[in-house]
């Protein structure tokens, strides 16, 4: 029975515990040393460590695109920053923003920016890239809207009732997007919610979305990126390309420091003339020409959409 | 099928060829939960014995509530340390969202009822005969906690390991405090989480065998250092 032995065995037993504990911290610290060692950043930073966190929140398009895994390195080289990237739909990026987590925001819709920066929280909407939306679906076409306009071809999904549609439900840029669309097509977005089971609110991202809309072989409207990047996972291809509707801007907006005094503005601001840069546009607007044989993104520096 | 197969082989090669990477996000990983685990430990074992060992008014109700919060989703988590360090917050100033340290902290509070809970039923397990005669054998109140937690090693072991398990499997909290910032507060959860919506279920795949390996490696380590 132990508790015979209690007073000649507790000083060792607790040694050993001293020993296990000290065993994990030593692992721990280990695992410390070498994931630092590890991390690619950590090789390439210059001898004087970055300070300086810049946080992005950025759509979630330009980040599924893979866009942000290059201009990261190269930000982060030029000014001796971290830049952390949050990706989220441009409703919760614009949040982030509101509630002064992140310092600026990437995202695509106008109508929100300009409130963001009517209420106070932005500085400024600057635009740095633009595309096109596309309404993609199976090459079948059940309903028959291919080469439709975007308002048309709405009306005929919600006419017929048949054919599904997926919609990022997640109330970002695209999901807004979406919306003006219904309204232009002359449709309450509350009827159109409830208006049956062909209707499917994802909740996720541009890319998840794609995929579903892929395995239900449903409608779905995405931002050409995305696709492109997608576009051999899925078995969709574009229906409606089409229309001045579709155009799709993408802006920078830095948090306004009057309203958010932590807000790092001068990095921020950095990083919006790093986007606007001649180099940088160039880069964004040959961006995946090699491997999509298309173009991604427009820069929007000297080829303003009309 | 071939898509399991695939992702089996792609996480052989991914540890075999020590993706940097991949390194990074897994020994990420293991710090935050080890870290949190062995945090609340310190907090938990302690406090677990003496809601053990101390009569007081309300102790049902209060082991009750505790095992209510045994299944307490992580994400409900997430979002409540989110709102109090998120800028807006009451916490905002320490700055700590979207770092590590506050993943750890909502892990602490994700495994806090369990390590409790448990603790609790694992001395509860030990033989009444063994308290009692260490006390008539002249042991003080803490000597006595001492051999009854040692009675119960194997069971408070279980627990710590089982409070691990669950830090380093969720994916809410990381997710929603951390931000899924590559390199910074990646873990292998989100990592998972990000790649699958991404649509490379065979990366995903391996990151969850890797993440089945660390979990088998850390407990047949706490099951060597656990006394006999």
């Amino acid at each position: 029975m132990s508790v015979v032995f209690f007073l000649t065995e507790e000083v060792p037993v607790l040694k050993k515990t001293a020993v296990c504990l000290s065993g994990i911290f030593i692992l721990m610290s280990l695992l410390l040393a070498t994931s630092g060692c590890s991390s690619p950043r950590a090789e390439s930073s210059s001898p004087l460590p970055p300070q300086l966190r810049l946080r992005v929140a950025t759509t979630t398009s330009l980040y599924d695109s893979g866009l942000w895994g290059y201009l990261e390195p190269m930000f982060e080289r030029k000014y001796n920053v971290e830049l952390d990237i949050m990706y989220a739909g441009s409703g919760k990026a614009l949040e982030y923003g509101r509630r002064g987590d992140v310092d600026i925001v990437t995202i695509h819709d106008q109508i929100r920016e300009e409130q963001f920066i009517a209420d106070g929280y932005g500085v400024r909407r600057v635009p740095f890239a633009y595309n096109y939306f596309l309404i993609v679906g199976p090459s079948v076409d059940p309903a028959g809207i291919k080469g439709l306009t975007p308002e048309a071809a709405f009306k005929k999904l919600m006419e017929t009732g048949k054919a599904s549609f997926v919609s990022r439900g997640d109330d970002s840029g695209t999901h807004a997007k979406e919306k003006d669309i219904w309204a232009e097509a002359g449709y309450d977005y509350e009827a159109v919610r409830n208006a049956g089971r062909w209707y499917i609110e994802a909740g996720t991202g541009m890319g998840p979305t794609l995929m579903m809309a892929s395995e239900k072989q449903a409608y779905t409207l995405t931002d050409i990126g995305t696709y492109l990047t997608y576009k051999g996972k899925l078995a969709l291809v574009p229906v409606v390309d089409k229309g001045s509707l579709l155009l799709n801007v993408y802006s920078a907006i830095a948090l306004n420091p009057e309203k958010m005094p932590q807000a790092k503005i001068d990095m921020a601001n950095n990083l919006i003339e790093f986007l606007i840069s001649p180099e940088i546009q160039e880069f964004i607007g040959n961006y995946g020409i090699e491997e999509y044989g298309t173009q991604l993104f427009t820069p929007y520096v000297g080829s303003e959409p009309e | 099928m071939t898509e399991i197969w695939h992702g089996l082989t792609k996480a052989i090669g991914l540890i075999i060829s020590l993706d940097p990477e991949v390194t990074e996000i897994a020994g990420r990983s293991l710090m935050i939960s080890l870290t949190s685990t062995l945090l609340t430990s310190l907090i938990c074992l302690p406090l677990g014995s003496l809601i053990h060992f101390k009569q007081f008014p309300g102790k049902r109700l209060v082991i009750s509530l505790i095992q209510t919060f045994f299944g307490i989703p992580t994400v409900a988590i997430g979002l409540f340390v989110f709102i109090l360090f998120s800028r807006a917050g009451p916490l905002g100033g320490l700055n700590l969202l979207f770092t590590p340290a506050v993943m750890v902290l909502g892990q602490m509070i994700l495994i806090t009822p369990l390590l409790l809970g448990l603790t609790i039923a694992a001395l509860s397990g030990v033989d009444k005969v063994i308290p009692d005669t260490a006390r008539s054998l002249g042991a003080s109140g803490f000597q006595m906690t001492i051999i009854v937690l040692r009675e119960a090693r194997f069971a408070v072991m279980a627990t710590v390991i089982m409070g691990f398990g669950r830090a380093i499997s969720e994916v809410g909290i990381a997710l929603i405090v951390g931000g899924n910032i590559r390199g910074f507060t990646r873990v292998i959860t989100t990592a998972i989480s990000l790649e699958t919506a991404k649509g490379d279920l065979e990366l995903s795949l391996a990151l969850g065998i890797i993440l089945i390996f660390i979990a088998l490696i850390v407990n047949i380590l706490l099951n060597r250092l656990q006394p006999r």
